[in-house]
C-alpha cells in the first residue's frame, strides 16, 4: 500500500528515494512563497482599511480582512493535498438563505471562521519564514555543498557554504559525497517539517470534528424527531386499521350474521356459522393488534387509565398506585405506557412472579414509575427482554430506565422523564 | 328464521363508518324498528335526538370530527339532559373507563355498552337493543372480564360456577338467561344469586337491573 501521507512515507525504507522528500519540499516551498503574500495582502488591506475607517469607506475593507482566513483555509486545503492524502473537509456550513448577507451572517457566526482567520495571521506572521528556513536549511544548504565540484568547473573556485575554500578536485568531490549525505538527512527533515505543518495546518483549517458539540446537538434533535415520527406513524396505522379493515370486517360479521338467519338447516348453514366465527375470530385478532400498537385508552384518558388497563390485562396479578397531576405530553405517555407494558409482560413471562405492583407519580418535575415483582429475579437488560429498546426511546426524552433484579427476586425496574403536566 | 322484535323502536343511528351504518340500517330496519335518522359525527347526533325524540340511541365511539371519544361523550350529555334516555353505545375496543362514565350517566339504566363485533352476533345485539330500550343495563362481556379480573381478594372466595354467574349477572341477563346459557335450573341460578350477593354484602335483590347495578357498582369500586 502506498503511503498516504509524510509521516507514513517517513517510516518506509525507501523514502529517500521516493517522491515523498520533493512534494514535502513543494509543500514548504509553496507555503513559504504563499505566506510571504498573505502577509502582504494582510498588512496592506489593513492599513488601508483603517486609514479610509475614518471615511467609513474602509470598514467593508477591515471586515473583507477579518474574512481574509477563509481564502487562506482554501489554499491551505488544497496545499494539504501534497503532504497529506486524506481528503481536508471545509468546515463551513452552507448559508441558510442565497445573497451575500446571509451568506455573511453564516460565516461571521462560525467559530471555523476565526479559527481560519487566526491562521492566516500564525500564517502570515511566524510560519511562513520557518516553512523558508527548513527548506533553506534541508535543501538549498546541502544543494550547494553537492554543487562544490560544478562551481570550481565553472569559476575555478567555489567556497563551501560562504565559509570553507575549496580549490582542489578531491576536496571538491569530498565536499560533493558530504552534500549528498546532507541532502538525504535534508530529505528527512523536510519531512518532519512538512509533516508538523500539515497537522497544525489541518487542525486549523479542516479540523476532524467540524463542530462536534453542533453535531451532537443536531443528531440529538432528529434522534427525538426520529422517535415522533415512529410515535406519529403507529398512530396512523392505529387509525387507518380502525376505520379501515375492522369497519370492513365488522360488516363482514354482520353480514354473515344475517345471512346465518336465512340460512336454512343444512351443509350451507353450518360453512356460514364457521366462516362467521372465523370472521369474529379475525375481528377479535385485529382488535388486540390494533390495541397493542397504540391504545386509544391511553390517547382518551391518559397514562394512570392506561396502566390500569396493562394491569387488567396481565396475567400475574398487578397493584397499581399511580398519583399523576393530569395528562402529560404524548410522547412521554406512550414511552411509559410501553416500559410497563413490557415489564409486565416480562414479569408474566419470566419472573414466576405472584404478585407486581406498578407505582409512582410525578416529582421535581420527573415522572418516576417502579415496575416491582416478587419474582425469582435474575432479569438482565439486553437478554431479548425488549427492555434495550425501551431505554433508548426512554434516553431520547433524556430519562433513565434501571433495573435490579438480583437473583432471587425481587425484581425492580424503574423509569424517570422529566416532563411537566401538559394540561 | 325471523327476526321480528315484539315492539318496534324509533332509533337514532350515529356511526361515521358508511359501511357499517348502512348494514346497520339495514339491519335494524329488517327485524322491524325504524331508523328515524342515520348520522355520521357528534353534533349531528345531538341534533338528531332532538329533532326526531328517539325510543333508543345507537352510537358509536370515535367520531369526526377528532376521532376520539366524542360519540361516547354525545352519549352522555345527551343522558345528563334527558337521564332516561336508553343510549346503546358500540365501540371497536371496550374499557372499563368508558363503561363507568357511561354507567354514571343517568342512574345507569337504560344503557349499554357493547364492542362492536357483537353486531354480528345479531339476535343477541337485537336483543341487547331491546333490554337497553326497556330501561335495562348491557355491559359488554370483555369488561366484566377486566372488571373481574381486576378485583380479586374478595372474588377469590367465590366459586368458579358463582364467578361464572356473576360475569352473567353483570352483563345485564335476568336468571332465567343465566339458566338458559349454563342450562341449570332457575331454582339453581337463584341460589348462586343470593350465594354471591351474600359473599360479596350485596343487597339482594330481585330486579334485574337494579342487581346489575349493584354488581357492576361493586366491581368497579
Amino acid at each position: 500500500m502506498h503511503p498516504s501521507n509524510v509521516w507514513q512515507a517517513l517510516a518506509r525504507p525507501g523514502y529517500p528515494l521516493s517522491a515523498w522528500p520533493w512534494r514535502a519540499a513543494g509543500y514548504l516551498l509553496t507555503g513559504a512563497v504563499a505566506g510571504a503574500v498573505v502577509l502582504v495582502g494582510i498588512v496592506l488591506s489593513a492599513v488601508a482599511g483603517g486609514v479610509l475607517a475614518l471615511a467609513l469607506v474602509g470598514i467593508p475593507l477591515l471586515l473583507a480582512t477579518a474574512l481574509a482566513g477563509l481564502p487562506v483555509a482554501v489554499v491551505e486545503r488544497l496545499r494539504l493535498r501534497l503532504v497529506d492524502a486524506e481528503p481536508a473537509p471545509d468546515p463551513h456550513e452552507p448559508p441558510g438563505a442565497p445573497g451575500l448577507r446571509a451568506w455573511l451572517a453564516t460565516r461571521l457566526r462560525e467559530r471555523a471562521t476565526w479559527r481560519e482567520l487566526g491562521h492566516a495571521l500564525l500564517f502570515a506572521g511566524l510560519l511562513w519564514p520557518v516553512d523558508a528556513l527548513v527548506l533553506a536549511v534541508g535543501l538549498l544548504a546541502p544543494l550547494s555543498v553537492l554543487l562544490t565540484p560544478l562551481l570550481l568547473l565553472v569559476a575555478g573556485e567555489a567556497k563551501v557554504l560562504k565559509l570553507w575554500l575549496v580549490t582542489g578536485w578531491p576536496a571538491a568531490f569530498g565536499w560533493a559525497v558530504l552534500g549528498l549525505l546532507l541532502l538525504v538527512l535534508g530529505g528527512y527533515l523536510l519531512g518532519v517539517a512538512a509533516g508538523a505543518r500539515a497537522g497544525l495546518t489541518r487542525l486549523l483549517v479542516a479540523p476532524r470534528e467540524v463542530d462536534l458539540g453542533a453535531r451532537v446537538v443536531e443528531l440529538t434533535r432528529s434522534r427525538a424527531r426520529l422517535v415522533d415520527a415512529f410515535e406519529a406513524e403507529r398512530r396512523r396505522i392505529e387509525r387507518d386499521l380502525h376505520d379501515g379493515a375492522q369497519q370492513r370486517l365488522v360488516a363482514l360479521t354482520m353480514t354473515l350474521g344475517l345471512a346465518r338467519l336465512d340460512a336454512p338447516p343444512g351443509p350451507l348453514a353450518d360453512q356460514l356459522a364457521t366462516a362467521h366465527e372465523e370472521a369474529g375470530a379475525a375481528l377479535a385478532e385485529l382488535r388486540e393488534l390494533i390495541h397493542n400498537i397504540h391504545p386509544k385508552v391511553l390517547a382518551d384518558y391518559g397514562l394512570e387509565a392506561a396502566v390500569c388497563d396493562a394491569a387488567d390485562r396481565s396475567a400475574v396479578p398487578v397493584d397499581v398506585d399511580l398519583e399523576l397531576p393530569g395528562r402529560l405530553s404524548p410522547a412521554v405517555e406512550a414511552t411509559a405506557y410501553f416500559v410497563v407494558c413490557e415489564a409486565l409482560a416480562n414479569v408474566d413471562r419470566h419472573s414466576g412472579a405472584n404478585r407486581a405492583e406498578v407505582s409512582g407519580g410525578h416529582r421535581d418535575g420527573r415522572l418516576c414509575l417502579r415496575i416491582r415483582d416478587d419474582g425469582r429475579g435474575g432479569a438482565r437488560a439486553g437478554q431479548g427482554s425488549g427492555l434495550t429498546g425501551l431505554a433508548d426511546r426512554v434516553s431520547v426524552l433524556d430519562g433513565r430506565l434501571s433495573l435490579s433484579s438480583p437473583p432471587g427476586g425481587p425484581t425492580l425496574l424503574c423509569v424517570e422523564i422529566p416532563c411537566d403536566p401538559a394540561r | 328464521m325471523t327476526l321480528r322484535v315484539d315492539r318496534p323502536l324509533r332509533v337514532v343511528l350515529a356511526e361515521d363508518g358508511v359501511l357499517l351504518r348502512d348494514g346497520l340500517v339495514g339491519l335494524l330496519g329488517r327485524c322491524g324498528h325504524e331508523v328515524a335518522a342515520a348520522v355520521g359525527d357528534a353534533e349531528a347526533l345531538v341534533a338528531a335526538v332532538g329533532e326526531h325524540d328517539p325510543d333508543v340511541v345507537v352510537t358509536d365511539v370515535r367520531m369526526p370530527p377528532g376521532f376520539q371519544d366524542e360519540g361516547l361523550h354525545a352519549a352522555v350529555r345527551l343522558r345528563r339532559e334527558r337521564p332516561t334516555l336508553p343510549v346503546l353505545v358500540l365501540s371497536q375496543y371496550v374499557q372499563r373507563r368508558y363503561a363507568a362514565e357511561l354507567l354514571d350517566s343517568g342512574d345507569g339504566t337504560g344503557v349499554g355498552y357493547l364492542l362492536k363485533d357483537r353486531v354480528g352476533q345479531v339476535e343477541e345485539f337485537v336483543t341487547a337493543l331491546g333490554e337497553v330500550a326497556d330501561g335495562g343495563t348491557v355491559v359488554d362481556p370483555e369488561v366484566v372480564r377486566q372488571l373481574l379480573r381486576r378485583r380479586r381478594d374478595p372474588l377469590e372466595r367465590l366459586s368458579p360456577r358463582e364467578r361464572e354467574v356473576l360475569a352473567l349477572i353483570a352483563e345485564g341477563r335476568s336468571n332465567s338467561a343465566i339458566a338458559r346459557r349454563l342450562v341449570v335450573s332457575e331454582a339453581a341460578v337463584g341460589k348462586h344469586v343470593s350465594g354471591i350477593l351474600t359473599k360479596l354484602d350485596l343487597p339482594p335483590a330481585q330486579d334485574t337491573h337494579r342487581r346489575v347495578l349493584a354488581v357492576l357498582a361493586y366491581l368497579r369500586a
